[in-house]
């Protein structure tokens, strides 16, 4: 099967969606996807993450203003049935009256392609994706993954140049999501496609994304790639959504952030009140002489390789660190904590 | 629940079996008697007088012309049903809406209006056209009138059950046109209700007789119509053995029912409980 | 999905047509021509100005009303037994009740000559048994049995289906507080079913108000709303108080039974 990267470039602009009802489900926005790139789009439900998705699908259509453009060509008024995409969707819309190569085949035979012909492209397709023993099942018999695996399957088939999925990993349990990530994951990078990736699950987003959107009550949070979301959020919103644990209080002068639990020395212009946020894994503990942030510690979680140290600033402020195993860590002692630069965010 | 386990209990159970033996008596007796009349050479001297296949015969002779007509009726009911029917079903699913509730009210009101008042009805309307009124069409737009309701609501149940719109949506992803989808999608999943719903046609425009008393001619006479003349006119042994034949027509189409009724309500009930419980059931509606 | 909005539109204009030339237009001539009588306007009322037509309307109803209570409380009793007993036969039972569903009325009318009729079987039977002979098929007890008759199948295929959605377990909570067969029944198991109940009655009573097949099978001088209709229609050519009943018979049956749809419909939502 020889799927040569057709990827379209995606330009959304003033792009907003407000339903029927009058619920704004999508604040006017720009994106631009460059062909080939792994986008995910992140966020809680009701962020407006599928509508956006739907949206560029051609499912739904943008408020008057928006404009939806394939490599430059507008696209906005196009269905989606001329739009050339392929779509995963979360309960896969597996037609079940057909069976699996029948389901495949089936954008081939509305284009009209001849039978012979369209059989052969879709069993070339299931061979990529090793499952060409199901091609006669009814959808009925197969399970979870199985059925995951033909709706890539069948979107894959028709040769688009985006592919969107919608969270097409949430009805699947624990193992098998992760086995079949990584499945996805490699096989976007093989064919280098546009794909755009719905989901709220932040280790799905970080693992398969170039670069992920993260969105908040119809507006984007922020753009970036997996490392600067995770590391370096940009807001109180994307910090908490992607899991950050610690937050000192405190403010920026003459290029250090001062705490209570004492200073260290930080880019950027002045700020009276500044958030710096960072990750368990982005601290280390050492002797207080040789930092300028000084905790008490309050307990020491022993977790195997690693312990779990919880830490109390003079005013109270707690901060949870990881450190090795073997390092030597008492409750109640004074310790000093040292902050990765490049792994710091000040909001 | 054991039915021994205190006396005052045993008495419930005896009385709720007695009521239980009646009421299939009164409502299997006639229907046996009958069966048996059809086939009995007198029926006021009894069994004794032996058995014939002579009644079945002459109604046969006599009223083949009816019983052709109903079935011809029937079918091209469900033909129109069909037609209009299924899509429409699928286009008021489609957009569910206080436009598409008014719809569904308004076209599932001839249900709730007696048959009697819409055969007046049409009559009053269309009775001037002569030739409109002497054909098989007049019976069968009150036929269509009658039973396109459960047409509409079998498929609309069926519809909104299996999520037909995320198929749709897939089909179109997919590059299918609407109606590439219609067909390729919509009717094949669809296919349980309507199936259902032609059972229910057929059967409703069979037994059909409150409109089609008042609009038959004398040349479009359907089995029911034929019935009610034999039971007015004709010696009880034959209106018994007709009985006879309208049961060996409709008996069948009613197990197929049952058998549909009893799976289908788990399914959608199970998926969609609020649009599997709207309105009343499936065959209620039609009028003695 | 224009496209698709657009083919919508198409699939229900022949529905639109249909049901606007042999339904709307109809009940609008039906509306003038009742109006348009000799009687002028005052003609929609005659079912309750005119003695005659407002005796038959409430004999309509009583008879109605009594069809109903009578269906419901028989069929309470059977599709209790029949859901909680089990027994050899039992399927085949059910299934052989619910056959009837189907009947038309003149089918259910000489069922009920067939039993209570001149040459009835209960009739003879009484008849054997000195209890002189039982003829009833002919009158306003004729048309309740087969009333009866033709409502049961589908009250007892309804209340089935609402007594096997019981959770067993309130029945037996009720029990373990210690209250009686009767105190369950009253407070848990009737409550339980009362959608199915309000539901099944509407169309039970909503029949009955209606209903012409078998009535005009047993005869044709039962005063009853549709045999009224029906002779007036045909006989009399009396075709503005025809319409004029029509009307007020489906405003009847339709009214009741849209009454009941919203009451059961919110009653179902609330019970989740």
């Amino acid at each position: 099967m020889t799927l040569t990267a057709t990827g379209a470039a995606i330009t959304l602009s003033g792009c907003g969606k407000t339903f029927a009802d009058g619920t704004r489900a999508l604040e006017p926005l720009d994106l631009s996807i460059p062909a080939g790139e792994t986008l995910v789009l992140l966020g809680p439900s009701g962020c407006g993450k599928t509508t956006l998705l739907r949206i560029i699908a051609g499912l739904e259509s943008p408020d008057a203003g928006g404009h939806i453009a394939f490599d430059g060509a507008d696209v906005t008024t196009l269905p989606i049935e001329k739009r050339n995409v392929g779509m995963v969707f979360q309960s896969y819309a597996l037609f079940p009256n057909m069976s699996v190569i029948d389901n495949v085949a089936y954008g081939l035979r509305v284009r009209g392609v001849a039978k012979a012909e369209r059989l052969r492209q879709a069993h070339a397709v299931l061979e990529m994706m090793r499952i060409d023993t199901l091609a006669e099942r009814r959808i009925t018999q197969l399970s979870g993954g199985q059925r995951q695996r033909v709706a890539l399957a069948r979107a894959l088939a028709v040769r688009p140049r985006v592919i969107l999925l919608d969270e097409p990993l949430t009805a699947l349990d624990a193992a098998l999501r992760e086995h079949l990530r990584a499945e996805i994951d490699s096989l976007l990078r093989r064919l280098a496609i546009t794909a755009i990736y719905v989901t709220h699950d932040q280790a799905e987003a970080l693992a398969l994304g170039d670069r992920i959107v993260v969105m908040r009550q119809g507006a984007i949070a922020q753009v970036g790639t997996p490392r600067e979301v995770y590391f370096q959020p940009q807001n109180d919103f994307v910090a908490t959504f992607v899991g950050i644990t610690n937050r000192l209080a405190g403010s920026l002068k003459a290029g250090h952030f001062a705490s209570a639990a004492g200073s260290l020395p930080f880019a950027g212009a002045d700020k009276a009140e500044a958030t710096l946020l960072f990750r368990p894994e982005a601290a280390s503990l050492c002797a207080p002489e040789e930092t300028g942030l000084v905790f008490q510690v309050e307990q020491v979680q022993f977790q195997g390789a690693r312990q779990r140290v919880v830490l109390a600033g003079a005013d109270g402020t707690r901060v949870v660190v990881e450190a090795p195993a073997e390092q030597l860590v008492a409750a109640g002692a004074a310790m000093g904590l040292r902050l990765d630069p490049s792994r710091l965010s000040l909001v | 629940m054991s039915p021994r386990s205190m006396s005052p209990h045993r008495l419930t159970f005896a009385l709720q079996l007695l009521v239980t033996l009646v009421v299939a008596a009164f409502l299997l007796v006639p229907a046996g008697a009958s069966i048996l009349a059809g086939f009995t050479a007198n029926y006021f001297r009894g069994l004794s007088s032996g058995l014939t296949l002579d009644w079945v015969k002459e109604v046969l002779k006599l009223y083949s012309d009816t019983i052709g007509f109903s079935i011809a009726l029937a079918l091209g009911t469900l033909a129109v049903t069909l037609v209009l029917g299924v899509p429409a079903a699928w286009a008021l699913v489609r957009r569910p809406g206080r436009m598409a509730r008014l719809v569904e009210e308004v076209v599932t009101l001839p249900v709730a209006i007696p048959g009697l008042a819409l055969a007046l009805a049409l009559i009053i309307a269309y009775g001037g056209f002569r030739e409109f009124r002497m054909s098989p069409l007049f019976i069968l737009v009150g036929h269509v009138l009658y039973t396109l309701p459960f047409m509409l609501r079998s498929v609309m149940a069926v519809l909104a059950a299996v999520d037909v719109r995320t198929l749709e949506e897939g089909a179109a992803s997919l590059g299918a046109s609407p109606l590439q989808r219609f067909f390729h999608v919509v009717v094949p999943n669809a296919k349980g209700g309507i199936l259902a719903g032609a059972l229910m046609v057929v059967t409703l425009s069979i037994g059909e007789f409150n409109l089609t008393w008042m609009l038959h001619t004398p040349l479009t006479k359907t089995l029911p119509v034929g019935l009610a003349d034999s039971y007015a006119s004709m010696r009880l042994e034959i209106a018994s053995a007709y009985t006879l034949v309208f049961f060996v027509m409709i008996v069948p189409l009613l197990v197929a029912i049952q058998m549909f009724g009893l799976e289908r309500p788990l399914k959608t009930r199970a998926q969609t409980p609020t649009k599997a419980n709207r309105g009343p059931p499936l065959i209620a509606g039609e009028q003695p | 999905m224009t496209s698709a909005d657009r083919l919508a539109r198409l699939f229900l204009l022949p529905l639109f047509l249909f049901v606007a030339a042999f339904f709307v237009l109809p009940l609008v001539r039906l509306v003038a021509v009742a109006g348009g009588g000799p009687n002028g306007a005052m003609e929609y009322l005659a079912i309750l100005t005119n003695p005659r037509h407002l005796q038959t309307l409430i004999s309509t109803l009583l008879l109605s009303a009594a069809v109903t209570f009578a269906t419901l409380a028989i069929g309470t009793v059977v599709a209790l037994f029949l859901a909680r007993n089990s027994f050899p036969g039992r399927a085949l039972l059910v299934s052989l009740l619910t056959l009837p569903l189907a009947f038309p009325g003149v089918v259910v009318g000489f069922m009920i000559i067939l039993l209570a009729g001149r040459q009835g079987l209960l009739g003879n039977a009484t008849q054997a048994l000195g209890l002189g002979k039982w003829v009833f098929a002919y009158s306003m007890g004729g048309l309740f049995a087969g009333y009866v008759y033709f409502s049961l199948p589908r009250v007892l295929v309804t209340l089935m289906a609402a007594v096997d959605k019981l959770d067993p377990n309130l029945e037996e909570a009720a029990r373990s507080l210690g209250a009686s067969r009767l105190h369950v029944m009253r407070d848990v198991t009737l409550p339980g079913i009362a959608p199915a109940l309000i539901a099944s009655g509407a169309i039970a009573f909503a029949t009955a108000v209606g209903a012409f097949g078998t009535a005009f099978t047993l005869a044709t001088r039962i005063d009853v709303l549709a045999m009224t209709i029906y002779t007036e229609f045909t006989l009399n050519a009396n075709f503005a108080t025809a319409s004029a009943l029509s009307l007020a018979l489906g405003l009847i049956t339709w009214g009741v039974l849209a009454l009941t749809r919203s009451l059961s419909g919110s009653g179902v939502a609330a019970a989740g």
